[in-house]
């Protein structure tokens, strides 16, 4: 059964369907914790460090943490790899223009493959930047993720990188959940509408939570 | 009306193609776009040049030979068949593109005429209903409820022209497959062939080299008989389904 | 050399596979009595279709899943698009689900009447025998008929019959049946049962020792002409209507593998009996390439009428009731809008002599829904006919639901066709012809609706049967190759045709000799046909044949794509044809169904049949190019159904 999914352009979309509705989800996880950070250090340390515990005593420390990293990484390599060898496709199917040009044609396709790189990219920095500490301004403090946080937005390319990829990032959802939703066959011509309200509000949301914490450090809120 | 057209003229399959431009004089905002066309052709004749070579038939919207598109638009600006297309649709000295459908499932034979036999092939690998002559039982055995008669019907309609594949930027057949395999998947005659049926017919689309759906919505815009970008998303329901169901057997 | 109206008159020509006894036991009798195929043996046989329409879709399909090798031409891209996808309105069956009093018998009655009394029996009560398979056959392949609420087929009325028979798919029955032969060819394509050639056509027959064995056909992409062979050929290839440029047919159906097999010794049987459809979209303008037909169903609803007054030029909407003439109405009280074509359309031909038509140049009549919509509201009118209004304000650009549709009759069916025996057999042993290329069971007028019936019941289920019988009395047949010195000859004959067609390089193009011919055919061998006028068309016609191949201009080369070349050759056979198409009208002095003499009415103006003189079918041979041809009479029997004078009053 796997092989037949992956070797089906309607298989194929359904990975990148799952996974990312896996990572729609850790998103909305994700983004709650994040507004943490406007109460206080004390409480946001304090969650970043509950993270690490959950599951104890049938866990050990860190384990949960480690087994969702190892699920987003997996989640991140099939939906590049299958986007990536669909859009491959995609682009034999259609090899020749038309001399007549019409910009909306591409306009939803456009903006998944070029957001979608945006994002991955952004991903990187940001791991190097929050998690590892790699590529962080400043002095990187194991354990003490507020600080850090306020380190990064201090600096005005933080800023740009963060909020730009939030942009993506909304506009990638948007389309991305009803489109998702329709390669898994749970739209309809009765639950559309509801659908992409549902995706709007959901962009809108996550897009606006994210955000939020940079323009929280620039104004001052957190620091 | 007075028009300018460019035209994408081809030689044959494996000869490189370019725009011409052509004026053409006297046009009736009566006239179907084709039989525009055909006064263009009769005056190439008459001049000693290769006509156009367009496909076209009923010139009735039916049978789905015609395959133009007009100024980036598969079948032009109204949402019909290139045959029911008229020039009231057009102002007096608009110049119109004129192209070919452009994928490269569909390979230009000539000027305007493309090979759509891919279509064809997709609907062997499972477009029926396994019914031999003479073995049908009596029609009214096996009632089929209204709603359901409608939704077949509606998926139907497809009359196979290809706008949906010249008008997505991937070059996708998702539509056109997915109208016979919602017609089909949702009668109770279609029912015992279900799962194979959506299996096979996809497995044709992927193999005959279309792209696939990233759900922009411009077949559904441009097919001609308005079938629901919404009729996608029933297809990819019945092949998971078959998936699943084809994975237990 | 003979002038072409000085026609012979050969031996009769007889049915000899016709079985007698009581009508309604034939077509058993005829199945058992025919010689079957082993099915193992069936393998070996190859058998050719030319079109994939409703007869021939459903003919190779058929012949397939029997066993036979079937090689299939179409000169569409795909078979899906063959013109009888365009029909609209339905297909009659004797199903009697209404309870109507509806019954095999009635339908064969109301066919050989609607026929006026010019098919024969034998063929036209088996069609109604088999009308009810061909429902069940469809909706197992998942036709979606439309249905009703309780799930259960829904029907409607047609022209001529006064029982609610006829099951349809909204104004696309033609497609969805098609589609379903279509589908169940495909399979039997991918099978490999079925060797498709599609954008191939049919250019020429081959006759060896007197059997048809093969064709000669060109591939429509490169150009390349080939010889295909067979144990039989079956001609699917639909009627000639297009002889009049004008008409409802698709641009490019054509008569070339009718009238090349005519040219190779099948008869050609009744070519005048031609069906003008009373309810097409008037012309607008010499630019015009085809017409539209709006389906017959709207007569169920809608009311025809022209002003009472000649001239009247107000709008329609400013015309009050009683300035109104419903003429159908007033002239056939009982079945008032929905007489037979060939009636409606003479009175609206009548009606527009008189300068009371409608409309630029006067030529139409109103088809009016005012009262349809007031008592059934806009949204039922628009669920009946949603489509066709549409299709109506796309063409015309006016609003039917506000201004009544302007319509006009147009040349639409053939029912003149090969001559064919009860097996579907022509007089070249091996050769069938099927559905519209026939001339087996409309008589002179078809009824709505049951071209679909025809079509399916030669292709399913007639033709499969009687084939058997062929191939089993002629087991094994000599091989024939290309090297066969009669198929060499055939296909230099193609191929100088062709040549001559490319190098005349004159100053007239090819659809400016199919339009003169055409409007010369609509004049005077259109709705109205005289002695003097069909004598005045014979004179003319060769005159054009011999422009034609003087001045025709077809750019381009052989071996390309090219459609004027196809074109060009195709009008090569219109020219002939039309020339027998006169000849036949002029010979039948009488009026009948579609074919009407000025010289043969009744004081009131109705056709009148002379059964004493005319009582037969017109069977011609051809002898050569604008050489007079043989005429072959079948006499027709009427056992069953007495000839009348039709009244639909």
């Amino acid at each position: 059964m796997a092989r037949t999914v992956w070797d089906s352009s309607v298989g194929k979309k359904t990975v990148m369907a799952v996974s990312g509705m896996i990572m729609l989800l850790y998103l909305v996880a994700h983004v709650i914790g994040n507004l943490k950070i406007f109460f206080g250090a004390e409480e946001f340390n304090h969650y970043a460090h509950w993270l690490r515990t959950v599951g104890e005593p049938f866990m050990h420390y860190e384990w949960t943490l480690w087994l969702v990293r190892v699920v987003l990484v997996l989640a991140v390599v099939a939906h590049a790899t299958s986007a990536y060898q669909l859009s491959r496709r995609d682009i034999r199917a259609r090899p020749s223009k038309y001399v007549h040009k019409k910009p909306r044609a591409s306009y939803a396709t456009r903006t998944m493959r070029w957001g979608g790189i945006i994002l991955a990219l952004f991903i990187v920095w940001h791991v190097l930047d929050l998690t590892t500490g790699t590529v962080h301004p400043g002095g990187f403090q194991e354990g003490r993720p507020y600080q850090n946080v306020v380190d990064t937005f201090s600096t005005w390319y933080g800023n740009v990188v963060y909020i730009v990829a939030m942009l993506a990032l909304g506009l990638h959802v948007r389309h991305g959940f009803w489109s998702a939703a329709q390669t898994l066959g749970v739209g309809s011509r009765t639950r559309d509408r509801a659908l992409k309200t549902f995706a709007d509000v959901l962009a809108l949301l996550l897009t606006a939570g994210f955000i939020a914490v940079p323009v929280g450090v620039m104004t001052g809120v957190v620091s | 009306m007075k028009l300018t057209l460019r035209v994408w003229r081809q030689r044959a399959a494996d000869a490189d193609g370019a725009m011409s431009t052509y004026e053409v004089d006297d046009i009736s905002p009566d006239m179907s776009f084709l039989e525009m066309l055909d006064t263009l052709n009769e005056e190439l004749i008459l001049r000693g040049e290769d006509p156009v070579a367009f496909d076209h038939d009923c010139r009735e919207g039916i049978c789905g030979a015609c395959s133009l598109v007009i100024n980036g638009d598969a079948h032009g600006p109204e949402r019909t068949t290139t045959c029911q297309l008229h020039m009231r649709s057009f102002r007096d000295g608009d110049t119109i593109d004129v192209e070919p459908w452009r994928a490269s499932a569909f390979p230009v034979i000539k000027d305007l005429v493309v090979d759509r036999t891919a279509f064809d092939r997709i609907i062997q690998a499972g477009g029926y209903v396994t019914a031999p002559t003479g073995a049908a039982p009596e029609a009214h055995a096996t009632p089929v409820p209204k709603p359901d008669a409608d939704f077949a019907f509606e998926h139907a309609e497809c009359i196979g022209c290809g706008a949906c594949v010249a008008a997505c930027p991937n070059g996708a057949a998702m539509l056109f497959t997915s109208a016979k395999i919602n017609h089909l998947n949702v009668l109770p005659q279609g029912a015992p062939e279900r799962e194979t049926r959506v299996l096979d017919m996809v497995a044709q689309m992927d193999e005959e080299g279309f792209g696939g759906c990233t759900l922009a919505g411009e077949c559904a815009t441009a097919c001609p008989k308005g079938i629901p970008l919404v009729s996608i998303t029933g297809m990819n329901k019945e092949w998971l389904r078959a998936t699943r169901k084809v994975a237990k057997r | 050399m003979n002038s072409y109206a000085d026609y012979t008159t050969g031996a009769p020509v007889v049915d000899g596979t016709a079985p007698d006894g009581p009508v309604a036991e034939r077509w058993d009798k005829r199945r058992f009595e025919a010689k079957l195929v082993n099915p193992a043996n069936r393998r070996k046989h190859t058998v050719i279709v030319v079109g994939t329409g409703l007869a021939g879709g459903s003919a190779g399909a058929t012949l397939a899943e029997q066993g036979y090798h079937v090689v299939q031409f179409c000169y569409q891209d795909s078979p899906r698009r063959a013109h009888s996808i365009a029909a609209q309105g339905g297909i009659n069956a004797a199903k009697n689900y209404r309870n109507d009093g509806d019954s095999v018998h009635r339908l064969f009655y109301d066919t050989v009447k609607g026929g006026d009394f010019r098919a024969r029996e034998s063929n036209v009560h088996r069609l109604a025998q088999i009308s009810v398979e061909i429902i069940d056959q469809c909706v197992a392949q998942g036709v979606p008929f439309a249905r009703e609420y309780g799930g259960l087929l829904d029907t409607r009325s047609f022209g001529g019959v006064q029982v609610s028979r006829t099951f349809y798919a909204r104004g696309q029955t033609g497609q969805q049946l098609l589609l379903g032969a279509y589908q169940a060819l495909s399979r039997q394509i991918a099978a490999g049962n079925v060797e498709m050639h599609p954008r191939t056509e049919m250019l020429d027959l081959i006759v060896v020792d007197g059997r048809a064995r093969g064709i000669v056909a060109r591939d429509l992409i490169t150009g390349r002409i080939d010889t295909y062979f067979a144990d039989a050929v079956v001609l699917a290839s639909g009627g000639y209507g297009n002889v009049f440029y004008l008409s409802t047919n698709a641009m490019n159906s054509n008569a070339t593998a009718v009238w090349r097999a005519h040219r190779r010794g099948a008869y050609f049987a009744n070519p005048c009996f031609t069906q003008i459809h009373p309810t097409c979209i008037p012309r607008t303008g010499d630019h015009q390439s085809k017409l539209t037909l709006m389906s017959e169903s709207l007569r169920n609803d809608g009311r025809i009428w022209v002003p009472k007054a000649k001239g009247d030029t107000r709008p329609a909407n400013g015309i009050p009731e009683d300035e109104r003439d419903y003429y159908l109405e007033r002239i056939y009280p009982s079945f008032g809008n929905l007489v037979p074509r060939d009636i409606a359309s003479r009175a609206a031909k009548n009606v527009c002599d008189e300068g009371r038509g409608v409309g630029p140049g006067g030529q139409g009549v109103y088809l009016d829904f005012a009262d349809a919509i007031s008592r059934m509201g806009r949204a039922a009118v628009e669920a009946k006919y949603g489509n066709l209004f549409d299709m109506y304000q796309r063409i015309t650009d006016e609003d039917p639901y506000e201004v009544p549709m302007r319509i006009y009759p147009a040349v639409h069916y053939t029912m003149g066709g090969l001559w064919v025996d009860y097996d579907l057999q022509t007089t070249v042993p091996g050769l069938f012809a099927i559905g519209e290329a026939n001339f087996s069971d409309h008589g002179a007028n078809r009824l709505g609706a049951s071209a679909l019936m025809q079509g399916l019941a030669d292709g399913y289920f007639v033709l499969p049967a009687t084939i058997n019988d062929y191939l089993a009395r002629n087991p094994r047949q000599d091989e024939v190759t290309g090297e066969h010195p009669v198929v060499q000859e055939v296909l230099a004959e193609t191929q100088d045709r062709l040549n001559l067609l490319l190098s005349v390089d004159g100053d007239r193009t090819p659809d400016s000799f199919h339009r003169e011919v055409g409007e010369l055919m609509w004049e005077f061998c259109g709705m109205a046909r005289t002695d003097a006028g069909l004598r005045k068309a014979l004179s003319r016609i060769p005159q054009i044949r011999e422009e034609f191949w003087r001045r025709i201009k077809v750019p381009g080369t052989g071996e390309e794509f090219n459609q004027s070349l196809e074109k060009a050759n195709r009008v090569v056979d219109y020219l002939e044809l039309a020339e027998l198409m006169c000849l036949d009208a002029l010979h039948r002095a009488e009026s009948c169904g579609g074919h009407f003499r000025e010289e043969s009415q009744t004081p009131d103006g109705e056709a009148a049949r002379h059964d004493e003189e005319f009582s037969y079918a017109a069977a011609w041979e051809f002898t050569g190019t604008g050489e007079a041809p043989a005429l072959h009479k079948e006499d027709l029997v009427f056992e069953y159904v007495h000839p009348t004078q039709r009244s639909y009053a």
